[in-house]
């Protein structure tokens, strides 16, 4: 038997083989080679300077807010008197930073089963696909509103209504301490309603793009085995998508601790404590739009400090959305 | 009301097909089906692929059902009740006509919680660790897993995997047992073994195989369906039909239609 003559093609330089074929080298030009390095450079670039800029932010916030953190240190985390009249000057930030988290949490327990609900009924096949192609896409509209529009419509539709309901609760619900004051409008409750609709569209697409991207398969499953459409549902297909539903929850929770436009607009900007969630309130975003504009000396370092602490608390929920997420996928591997 | 299958007078055909028409929207699927499925015996499905046998499989559990613009013509009957009669709840069904499926589908949960979901859906009022471990043992899984139970079903291979479905499928204790492929994402011994199973389920469950693999159904099956698909009139369009029905062994060395023939010999397919 003839011996089958085998033909090869160089991988380095240093072997000269004369081409042969429609191939005029195999060898990669040295041109490719550099193009492919520009790249790395390029897209690690990009990279570093995403963190970069999250450094710097951080270094000009906490330098600037130093002289406060000297004059107050971790008493600005417990006090409640905000007072700019030089001479008297005193700064704690406990009512904003109470009026942040419960104004956030308030918005939640609205938004998390309204936006997961919606969730489910869309990734369903409850409707025709055309008329759930257009309601994903008026969820999604949600977020396109600016948030100064969310605010005149607070002002304009919300307020009205919330102090009829405001007045109803502190009548019949009074001896509760939550309704323990007669709403005057602007108010926590109107600011957290704004809030839960600002993030009912991070909730609902991102719970429903991980109800809609489980696999076929483990409903056909489920309903195999003679389970209802609804115990498929609760039993399987939402523990499944639990860690993109909790990841949905992390992210909204921290645009609403955020979100600054809309709530000075209808929280009152009162910087007092007050456990009625009729009262007017303040979060840390809104204090800063409110005062930063005419602030100068010392209180332009306790605001940056109060920026600190939003910025650390964000910092808390997203490590911790991380967290959870981790230990249920934990769970599943 | 809700009709109670479990109450019927059992009858010497388990499923029977009366000229079925499936349809999906407008588009014929399969048309003009009469099978009779005899109990306690495995009946396996073959043919080329697009020729509907995974589509009438799935119509039996009413699965079919969660496709849009699904509709049936025809009777199929389950000891001659209809199954797409008005009062019959398909998720009542299901728990009579179980399915195991292609792809090893195990539930993000642990094996325990696995072949303990059926039970729990449908009530069961025993002691589950029992059912649980006497499923297992039916699927000649119990000896690899005994010490795991906690551990989620991920962590298993394909074949346990799908040795997993089978289990959490019999832990219902359904009467027939549905399998679309379910050695086609499977190793040769994974599948041997799986075939080994059936035999052993046989004694005591109706089984209907959708199978590419003819030596496998020669190996397994008591009946044989061949199913095969001719073009319609529409571009690309295509139509599955029923071609014979028979003993597997005739099938596979008499038929009576020269297709089977050339099908069953490798000739096209």
């Amino acid at each position: 038997m003839a011996l089958a003559v085998i033909k090869y093609y160089p991988l380095f330089r240093s072997m000269t083989v004369t081409p042969q074929g429609q191939y005029a080298s195999r060898l990669r030009s040295r041109t490719e080679k550099g193009i492919d390095g520009v790249f790395f450079s390029l897209t690690a670039g990009f990279a570093i300077s995403i963190g970069v800029l999250l450094l710097s932010i951080g270094l000009v916030v906490t330098i600037n807010a130093l002289p406060a953190i000297q004059a107050f240190g971790l008493k600005f985390l417990i006090t409640s008197e905000w007072n700019p009249v030089s001479g008297r000057e005193a700064y704690g930030a406990l009512p904003m930073i109470y009026g942040t988290l419960v104004s956030a949490i308030l918005a939640l327990l609205i938004a998390v089963p309204l936006g997961v609900g919606t969730a489910i009924f869309l990734s369903e096949n409850f409707i025709p696909l055309a008329f759930r192609t257009v309601l994903v896409f008026m969820v999604e509209l949600l977020a396109a509103i600016p948030s100064v529009v969310y605010g005149l419509w607070g002002i304009f539709v919300l307020i009205p209504i919330t102090k009829e309901i405001g007045r109803w609760l502190h009548n019949t619900l009074g001896w509760i301490p939550f309704f323990s004051t007669m709403p005057r409008g602007p108010g926590m409750l109107p600011a957290a309603l704004v809030l839960a609709i600002m993030i009912l569209p991070i909730i609902t697409a991102i719970s429903r793009d991980s109800l809609a991207s489980l696999p076929p398969e483990l409903r056909q499953a489920s309903l195999g085995l003679g389970a209802t459409r609804w115990g498929t549902i609760f039993r399987v297909l939402i523990p499944a998508a639990f860690s993109g539903i909790v990841g949905a929850v992390m992210l909204a929770l921290g645009r609403a601790m955020g979100e600054t436009m809309a709530v000075t607009m209808i929280i009152g900007n009162a910087n007092q404590l007050n456990l009625s969630i009729l009262a007017p309130a303040n979060t840390i975003s809104s204090l800063l739009a409110n005062q930063f504009a005419e602030a100068k000396d010392l209180q332009v370092a306790a605001l940056m400090y109060a920026a600190l602490v939003l910025v650390i608390m964000t910092l808390i929920v997203n490590i911790l959305a991380e967290y959870i997420v981790g230990q249920i996928q934990a769970k599943y591997d | 009301m809700t009709q109670q299958i479990s109450t019927m007078t059992a009858t010497e055909t388990v499923i029977q097909a009366e000229n079925v028409n499936i349809y999906y929207g407008s588009n014929l699927a399969v048309r003009n089906v009469f099978l009779d499925i005899p109990p306690r015996q495995i009946t396996a499905f073959i043919g080329p692929s697009g020729c509907g046998k995974s589509t009438i499989l799935r119509c039996f559990n009413r699965l079919n059902d969660l496709i849009e613009g699904f509709r049936l013509q025809g009777r199929i009957t389950y000891h001659n009740h209809n199954l797409y009669a008005k009062d019959i709840d398909p998720v009542s069904v299901r728990r009579h006509i179980g399915m195991v499926f292609q792809k090893p589908n195990p539930f993000p949960k642990t094996i325990y919680d696995n072949v303990a979901y059926g039970p729990r859906v449908n009530n069961y009022e025993g002691n589950l660790d029992e059912l649980v471990e006497s499923s297992l043992r039916r699927a000649a899984l119990w000896d690899e897993v005994k010490d795991k139970l906690g551990e989620n079903g991920f962590s298993l291979s394909g074949g346990q995997q799908q040795r997993l479905s089978i289990a959490r499928t019999i832990a219902v204790d359904p009467e027939v047992l549905l399998m679309d492929e379910p050695c086609s994402a499977l190793d040769p011994i994974a599948t041997l073994k799986i075939e080994e199973l059936m035999k052993d389920l046989k004694e005591k469950y109706t089984i209907i195989i959708v199978t590419h693999n003819m030596q496998q159904a020669a190996r397994v099956s008591d009946m044989t369906a061949f199913f095969n698909a001719e073009a319609t009139a529409e571009q690309g369009g295509k139509v599955g039909y029923l071609v014979e029905f028979d003993e597997t062994t005739k099938i596979f060395t008499q038929p009576s239609q020269e297709a089977t023939q050339d099908y069953v010999s490798g000739r096209f397919g």
